[in-house]
């Protein structure tokens, strides 16, 4: 008992040491990002008819006449405080106006990986089932259609049939105009917090508006979703355990949902959270269509602007997304597969 | 004796081969011990998956095919299902991957019973685990919460005995069930499935490459070369066995006692792979 606590602790802080040595590297990384791109913050901040002596004082002020490992050891130390300096277009905290638009993002990036996987895992099952039949082909055609149409196109599309024709959805932004500025902002979760506030009218109007992006995004990402999970699932009805259950008088379909997609599980934690990542990071294209005030509007413009607080940020932000998702497949990894036990 | 599978004239072809994979092979399965040999794609392996109807591409044909008066190429898949794990089963050579890895055994032996008959989680796991000690595994209750990749060998094709006896069938197909085992552990298997097999009267066919196991093994033998039944002897007789085939193999076998020089090698002749008259 000993000696596997002993092991368990030693994996745990082998991966914590690991986990820490990549956002270093990370922390490098946007630090460089800051500082080497050919952007003057300083400049930035006083604007071009500033006079040389407050240009002076602004560079001295963000320690810019300091040698480089000084300066990362200042960028580290207020890192480590959450102080990410302040933005240079909105005067507030960088940290502030994040806080502002990533929850945007993570409901519309959340609502479409749960409709992009149950999606895709399902076509994908189908299409390994009936492999090289008329459902695989369809599928194929349905999931390289959603791989190669470019978002913003079917955002329009959307827009224009579910929005504009039917009436079914709502249009751009995150709930209808008449309802911005009603629910305070706690969480700035919209659907969390009109919840909180009872304003169930919000709530729905926030649920039609996100439905329509949200399946679009889901869509979109279902398509590699379904390719691989109809490899890894083929993979699996290959092996002889599934012959097995079929020989212990499972029916196919109880033989694929009981047996072989356990087995499955583990891949497919992985490919998701990728997926989900990569709709975290900001699917710019689609907030644009949609109005949708979300983080890969705010990333893109800034980088544009050279707002490089806020770009490296956002950069960092990202990177730790991707870590933390990376750390959720690997304990849904132990959880799922014994034999990592 | 009443058979309990009938096989006339069966055939198998997948889409797209040349030639069948099985040409018209005839055989009856009382409560016996069959043995069928042959080497690799000799077909003898696809006729153990046809009588279970589990080759989903391949087309089946025969003029009969009767397992226990029903009609296996009529069979829906429903009825089939209902005949698989209950009526016929078959164990599968290898357990490494014949056994679903992050499934724990018990739970694997127990789903039969579970299929087949209503009857609680706990009435499954009690006769799953008296299943597992009449393989002769010692300590049951431990076992019954192991994953595959826990155990033996040895194990888990014990583990797969239970498994596939444990809804009582009267037809067992076992395809190649030691090949993948050490030979230590070999004839401790083949001697816990041949005591089942005895005394619950059950229906065997062994499917094999070792003509020796077959030997000791079976009542009867049916050497199967290029998708045909060659010859079908009784296995005391095998050493009268008539046909080229069968005399070319046994003769390959080395000897305790016999000579140094090296074994004859077999010659193959053309003609074997044609249809001929076998008494069935």
């Amino acid at each position: 008992m000993a000696i596997e606590l002993k092991r368990r602790l030693g994996g745990i802080a082998g991966q914590a040491g690991s986990i820490a040595v990549t956002l270093f590297g990370l922390l490098i990384l946007t630090f460089a990002i800051g500082r080497i791109m050919p952007n003057d913050p300083a400049r930035a901040m006083v604007g071009e008819d500033a006079s040389p002596e407050v240009y002076r004082a602004v560079y001295e002020q963000l320690g810019l006449d300091r040698p480089m490992w000084e300066q990362f050891l200042l960028y580290l130390r207020d890192v480590l405080q959450f102080d990410f300096g302040t933005s240079i277009r909105s005067g507030q905290p960088v940290l502030h106006d994040i806080l502002h638009v990533l929850p945007a993002t993570i409901e519309l990036a959340t609502f479409a990986i749960i409709f992009g996987a149950s999606f895709g895992i399902t076509l994908g099952v189908m299409a390994a089932v009936n492999k090289d039949r008329w459902p695989d082909h369809l599928i194929r055609v349905i999931s390289l259609m959603g791989h190669s149409m470019p978002i913003f196109w079917t955002g329009m599309i959307g827009l224009l049939v579910f929005y504009a024709g039917f009436g079914w959805v709502g249009g751009s932004g995150r709930m209808s105009q008449f309802y911005i500025g009603l629910v305070p902002e706690r969480t700035n979760f919209l659907l969390i917090d009109s919840a909180l506030a009872g304003e169930w009218e919000v709530f729905r109007s926030a649920i039609n508006h996100i439905i329509l992006p949200a399946s679009l995004l889901g869509y979109s990402s279902s398509a590699y979703i379904t390719r691989m999970t109809r490899s890894f699932m083929l993979d699996q009805l290959g092996q002889e355990y599934v012959t097995t259950a079929r020989v212990k008088g499972l029916s196919k379909r109880q033989t694929i949902w009981r047996h072989a997609f356990g087995n499955i599980r583990v891949q497919l934690v992985t490919i998701v959270a990728l997926a989900y990542g990569a709709l975290l990071e900001g699917a710019v294209l689609i907030e644009a269509v949609f109005a949708w005030p979300g983080f890969g509007q705010y990333l893109t413009s800034n980088l544009l602007i050279g707002d490089m607080n806020a770009v490296m940020t956002c950069v960092l932000l990202v990177g730790v997304i991707f870590i933390g998702l990376n750390i959720l497949s690997d304990v849904l990894y132990r959880i799922f597969d014994p034999r990592t036990k | 004796m009443d058979p309990i599978l009938t096989v006339r004239d069966l055939s198998v072809h997948y889409p797209g081969a040349p030639v069948c994979a099985v040409k018209s092979v005839s055989f009856t399965l009382g409560r016996e011990r069959l043995g069928i040999v042959g080497e690799s794609g000799s077909g003898k392996s696809t006729v153990g998956r046809a009588l279970m109807r589990l080759l989903p591409d391949a087309k089946l044909s025969a003029q009969t095919l009767t397992f226990e008066g029903v009609d296996l190429l009529a069979a829906s898949e429903r009825q089939m299902l209902r005949l698989r794990g209950a009526r016929m089963s078959m164990i599968l050579q290898d357990p490494k991957y014949s056994l679903n890895p992050i499934r724990r055994c018990g739970e694997q032996v127990a789903e039969g019973v579970r299929t087949h008959t209503r009857c609680s989680k706990k009435q499954a796991r009690d006769k799953a685990l008296a299943m597992l000690k009449a393989v002769q595994i010692r300590n049951p209750e431990r076992v019954y919460d192991l994953y595959p990749h826990e155990i033996s060998g040895g194990m888990g094709q014990r583990i797969m005995i239970a498994m596939m006896l444990l809804t009582d069938p009267d037809m067992v197909i076992a395809d190649e069930p030691t090949s993948a085992l050490d030979v230590t552990v070999r004839l401790q298997v083949l001697s816990i499935l041949d005591d089942l097999v005895r005394r619950r009267g059950i229906g065997l066919i062994m499917i094999s490459h070792d003509l020796n196991l077959v030997r000791n093994f079976c009542d009867r033998v049916l050497i199967m070369y290029d998708g045909r039944v060659v010859e079908s002897i009784a296995a005391g007789q095998l050493d009268q066995a008539q046909h080229p085939y069968t005399r070319g193999l046994l003769a390959a076998q080395p000897r305790i006692g016999g000579g140094r020089g090296p074994l004859p090698v077999l010659k193959r002749d053309p003609a074997w792979s044609q249809p001929m008259e076998i008494p069935v």
